[in-house]
């Protein structure tokens, strides 16, 4: 012991803290570096430029916002007029949400080491849900859509497999996080697999899951809108009429974003009151006494 | 030096100290007892300032500390150090990071958030783990230290804020009889070699009786000793945890022998069960 001692683990660690620093340092660089490149090939690729194209932005949400203002007094009876397509769109958000949740939650046990009940699986199966992130909603929609027919069922379809993509990896990620301990108590007492996950896993991470099951709830929402761009019905149907009718009908259109907003809103609301009742039955002093 | 109060603070219909009024004229090593839920916890959380007082007032060094705010809060803080039960560390940070944080309150936040410390600083970190003899555990994560070595990173943290108060939330309760030890041995070391002030919640009769000069015990939010260890009869003992007849220090003893003979006694119910 003694200061020889301690100079020999200062010597040591200070030559730890300089690595690190260079390796930030290093990382930095590298950071800055990808961020300047990419945005420079991105503006180069760009046929306007970004800079040039940087003032006009805003005119087209100011052409839909000044139009909406002169003509506020329609907006409520837009705002009713669209409201059976927008719960069509929530409809389908909706049933292609809890789908894709279901599904998603039983690959993410399957797919999370340490649970799955079979490992060699892991890998396959987790390739499956990168394939399904991989394709973009709308081409399985246009791809079913050519197959079943314009309609509510094909977006239903391509939005829940996507969701089992997004989920199943969110899930699993949620699971890693979730204790050992409590999985190992039940496995002790002879549970078997689907009683270990249902009653000891799920319990601690039935929270989160609902929260990401809701923010998914949220962009299935926005991309079940888009179907409708390409004939899947719903508000997004009526939002791409609005949009090409052109100056002058854009009222109609701000009316459908107006109701897409609130729509958002509402969720998230609903979703954060859900959570918080959820997770804090125990109030926060509590958890930290 | 310290003055406390009247001290209240209520969650909702609870209180959970009631009234609370402590002198302290120079440093001394304060032990407070008393049942889990006697508001033990919350008293040193209000000193801190991590929790806010409904009513009553903290003064130290003719300073109201109560009624500080934005960056006068948080300086007090950093001179009012506090240990906690289950440690408190960042987990993924090396020891010696973790010992840095101590100096947070004076540092530039942008460098800290690239873990930029003064090599002086890190210096002395290491200075404080040796003292603590755990220099040699400096460049490892804190989450692979036992607990016992955690609680003394959480110590090194506190001694780097140069602290004028040391305020301990069940330091030794999570640790085992032998951790524990060192842990208040460290305690009470840092009290008579630094001159600081040590204020510890112990839920144990005999670390209290060993360890402190000044023994205050709280039974449902209030104060219902204050006074010197010798003064701690078994009576008053009784009356702190709320016990009968039946009631024996050994019972909320850590001491390896005392512990051995609850065990065995233990195994006696279990036997005769």
């Amino acid at each position: 012991m003694g200061n020889q001692h301690r100079s020999q683990i200062e010597a040591d660690y200070m030559a730890q803290v300089r690595s690190k620093r260079m390796m930030n340092g290093i990382l930095l660089i590298v950071f800055v570096a990808l961020f300047v490149g990419g945005f420079a090939t991105a503006n180069d690729r760009n046929a306007g430029g970004f800079w040039n194209g940087l003032p006009m932005l805003f005119d087209f949400p100011a052409d839909v916002i000044s139009e909406a203002i002169s003509r506020a007094h329609l907006i409520p009876g837009y705002l009713a007029k669209y409201l059976p397509s927008l719960i069509e769109t929530i409809n389908i958000a909706g049933a292609a949400t809890l789908v894709g949740a279901i599904v998603g939650l039983v690959f993410s046990l399957l797919v999370t080491r340490g649970l799955a009940p079979a490992p060699w699986l892991v890998g396959p199966l987790r390739r499956v849900l990168d394939v399904l992130r991989a394709v973009p909603e709308i081409v399985i929609a246009l791809v079913l859509i050519f197959i079943l027919g314009g309609g509510p069922v094909p977006a239903m379809i391509a939005i829940a497999l996507h969701t089992v993509g997004a989920l199943g990896k969110l899930f699993s990620e949620v699971n890693e996080n979730a204790s050992l301990k409590p999985v190992e108590g039940l496995a002790s007492v002879g549970a078997s697999w689907t009683q270990r996950m249902w009653l000891g896993v799920i319990p601690q991470v039935s929270p989160n899951y609902f929260s990401y099951a809701l923010l998914r709830f949220e962009i299935n929402i926005r991309a079940s809108a888009i179907l409708g761009f390409v004939g899947a019905g719903g508000i997004g149907y009526d939002l791409r009429n609005t949009m090409s009718w052109g100056q002058g009908k854009f009222d109609e259109a701000a009316a459908i974003f107006l109701l897409l907003f609130l729509t958002i809103v509402i969720v998230d609301q609903l979703s954060s009151y859900v959570r918080a009742h959820l997770t804090h039955g125990r109030t926060m002093s509590e958890k930290l006494a | 030096m310290l003055q406390i109060e009247n001290l209240t603070k209520t969650f909702g219909a609870n209180t959970a100290v009631d009234a609370a009024s402590i002198h302290v004229a120079k440093p001394a090593m304060i032990g407070i007892i008393g049942r889990s839920g006697a508001g033990k916890s919350t008293l040193l959380r209000m000193l801190n300032r991590l929790t806010d007082a409904t009513s009553g007032a903290i003064t130290f060094e003719g300073q109201d500390v109560t009624t500080l705010r934005g960056t006068a809060k948080r300086n007090w803080q950093s001179q009012c150090a506090m240990i906690f039960q289950q440690f408190n560390l960042v987990p993924r940070m090396d020891v010696v990071s973790n010992v840095l944080h101590g100096t947070l309150n004076r540092r530039n936040t942008l460098a800290t958030m690239f873990n930029l410390y003064p090599t002086s600083d890190i210096h002395r970190a290491i200075e404080i783990l040796e003292r603590l003899g755990i220099a040699e555990h400096a460049p490892k994560r804190a989450e692979a230290l036992s607990g016992g070595q955690q609680q003394r990173v959480a110590i090194a943290r506190a001694l780097m804020q140069d602290p004028k108060i040391i305020l301990a939330d069940e330091p030794i309760a999570s640790l085992d009889p032998m951790n524990a030890q060192v842990v208040m041995q460290s305690l009470r070391q840092i009290h008579e070699e630094d001159g600081r002030m040590v204020i510890a919640n112990l839920h144990t009769l005999d670390t209290a009786r060993r360890y402190c000069d000044r023994v205050i015990g709280m039974r449902a939010g209030r104060i219902v000793f204050d006074g010197t260890p010798a003064q701690l009869t078994t009576g008053v003992a009784r009356d702190i945890y709320g016990a009968d007849e039946t009631f024996s220090e050994a019972a909320t003893s850590t001491e390896i022998e005392t512990l051995n003979e609850e065990v065995a006694k233990l195994a006696d119910i279990a036997e005769s069960v």
